[in-house]
């Protein structure tokens, strides 16, 4: 099963977003002539320090916010606006206070004009899926901050997108929990095969979990190298760890980033990254 | 008993509090009248006052009173707040509106509305549709700021991630902006309820031959001090018990969000 010919693929040709910052009068370019391609069924993750611009990129896929030059495809079609084939997992859980669990993963069918009797079953099964069953008729403020990532992760596969882009969504999670989101991620990606795009400020989780690796560079975020990670799969991030060529790859890879790190911090103690 | 520190004061003792507070102030507002500290004809007395409102639910006559008052105030009510909303959400919808008409807004609701009232009697006569439109001038304004406010602090990701789940416009603002904006609707709605009585009452003292505020209107030209301070004291009551009437809707709305500890 290689990525080749499958649909999802995603290919950034010199993408550069600027903001304006009107207070300033000034502009601030958060990603300047960006470009890498993601294969379908592909899963990359793109690391880089605070402030790089990763998180803009997911926008700018999922075209939440338009391009200020350059061009992104889906599968060769230009993005214009928000794409329905695409699946978003924010940072903080956007889950809907005054929805249930079940109302909540079963909003974006809803949305899409599923009728209830369809959509039942499918939920039914992705609530399963994510080991919330028996918690259908709770609130989110009444779930622990792993099982509402679960539901916002259910949320999202529950209409099966072909591109899944996840800005750092374990981030606020503790260790343990965070280890399981990502095998249960992982075992989920590899029976659905979607393409993912994982951001994330954690080398390690991001070796752990992708096929390759964009390193970005500090603010206005340039891509400064791309890795294989050809470790094997299937893979489970607490084991994956103790795999010889993992620390090598960490070795490398962390050459790279930590100079960027390094200046993106600085810049950020003297005020000039916003 | 006196311990340094935060001490948890339980409810029971807050309420014995309460209670006693009022009843001293009751008492010693009874003595000095008796006493004649204070001359009752302009303070009144308490016993009086609990005979007069006992006299006036007897005799039926107050329930004709605040029939006209809350229908008034009701009617004022509900018609100020669906236009509050609805302006609310179409200013939070069509932007240039917004920016055309936020001048005018701010303007028309820096002006004090209770001085207005005579001109609404002269307008729309002594009867109910004076009184109904200045209570829906105070009630709007208050309803409308507190929407387009709601709406216009909607959390960006759930608005975001809405659209990227599929969410049409009619989707957005049925499943996402209204039940989000519903929590300051509701804060807003306690606040106007108060709004709404002054405005009926305030008609009604300024121009009308019944409702609350004439009962307290006429006692005040009689210098009739109990029949002002029964006439306040009924008003209250009948706030209070629409609050509670409100913060229980307000709960039954709000089921999806944390108990405060």
């Amino acid at each position: 099963m290689s990525g080749a010919g499958r649909t999802g693929s995603i290919a950034l040709e010199q993408v550069t977003q600027r903001f304006a910052l009107p207070r300033e009068d000034r502009e601030f370019t958060a990603v300047q002539d960006v470009s890498f391609d993601v294969g379908g069924g592909e899963f990359v993750s793109i690391v880089g320090p605070s402030g790089c611009g990763k998180s803009t990129l997911l926008s700018l896929i999922a075209g939440l916010v338009p391009v200020t030059a350059g061009r992104i495809t889906l599968d060769g079609r230009p993005v214009d606006g928000v794409n329905p084939r695409l699946g978003f997992v924010f940072q903080r859980d956007a889950l809907f206070p005054w929805k249930t669990v079940a109302q909540n993963v079963g909003l974006p069918l809803l949305f899409r004009g599923v009728d209830a009797a369809a959509a039942g079953p499918r939920v039914a099964d992705w609530i399963a899926r994510i080991g919330l069953t028996g918690f259908e008729g709770y609130h989110p403020h009444q779930l622990s901050g792993g099982m509402r990532k679960r539901v916002a992760l259910a949320m999202t596969m529950v209409y099966e997108p072909e591109i899944v882009l996840m800005d750092e969504p374990f981030g606020a999670l503790d260790v343990q929990t965070r280890n399981l989101m990502e095998n249960d991620l992982l075992e989920i990606w590899a029976q659905l095969r979607r393409t993912v795009v994982f951001v994330t400020h954690d080398l390690e989780e991001a070796i752990a979990l992708s096929d390759r690796i964009v390193v970005m560079t500090a603010s206005p975020g340039r891509v400064k190298a791309v890795y294989a990670i050809t470790l094997p799969r299937p893979r489970s991030v607490t084991e994956i760890r103790f795999h010889p060529d993992f620390g090598r790859l960490y070795e490398t890879i962390w050459k790279d980033l930590k100079d960027e790190v390094r200046i993106g911090y600085e810049r950020s103690q003297k005020g000039l990254v916003g | 008993m006196a311990t340094s520190g935060v001490k948890k004061v339980s409810w029971a003792e807050i309420r014995l509090w309460r209670v006693g507070l009022l009843a001293a102030f009751l008492l010693l507002w009874e003595a000095a009248t008796r006493r004649a500290w204070v001359d009752p004809f302009f303070v009144s007395q308490p016993t009086v006052l609990a005979a007069q409102i006992f006299d006036w639910i007897r005799s039926g006559f107050i329930f004709r009173h605040l029939f006209v008052t809350m229908e008034e105030t009701i009617i004022g009510f509900v018609l100020g707040t669906l236009l509050g909303v609805a302006v609310g959400f179409a200013f939070a919808h069509w932007q240039t509106l917004a920016h055309v008409f936020d001048p005018l807004m701010v303007a028309l609701n820096a002006m004090p509305r209770v001085v207005l009232a005579p001109l609404f009697i002269l307008w729309f006569g002594l009867g109910l549709l004076s009184k109904v439109v200045m209570v829906i001038s105070l009630v709007f304004f208050v309803v409308f700021f507190s929407t387009y406010t709601g709406i216009r602090e909607v959390d960006r990701d759930l608005v975001n991630n809405a659209r990227i789940l599929g969410a049409s416009r009619r989707h957005l603002i049925s499943h996402v902006l209204l039940p989000s904006a519903l929590t300051w609707i509701f804060s807003s709605l306690r606040t106007s309820v108060g709004f709404a009585l002054i405005g009926a009452v305030v008609g009604e003292y300024l121009g009308s031959h019944e409702g609350m505020g004439y009962v307290i209107s006429y006692a005040e030209s009689m210098f009739n001090a109990t029949g002002v301070l029964a006439g306040l004291l009924v008003l209250m009551a009948a706030v209070i018990a629409i609050d509670i009437g409100l913060k229980r809707l307000d709960a039954r709305f709000s089921y999806w969000k944390p108990v405060p500890k």
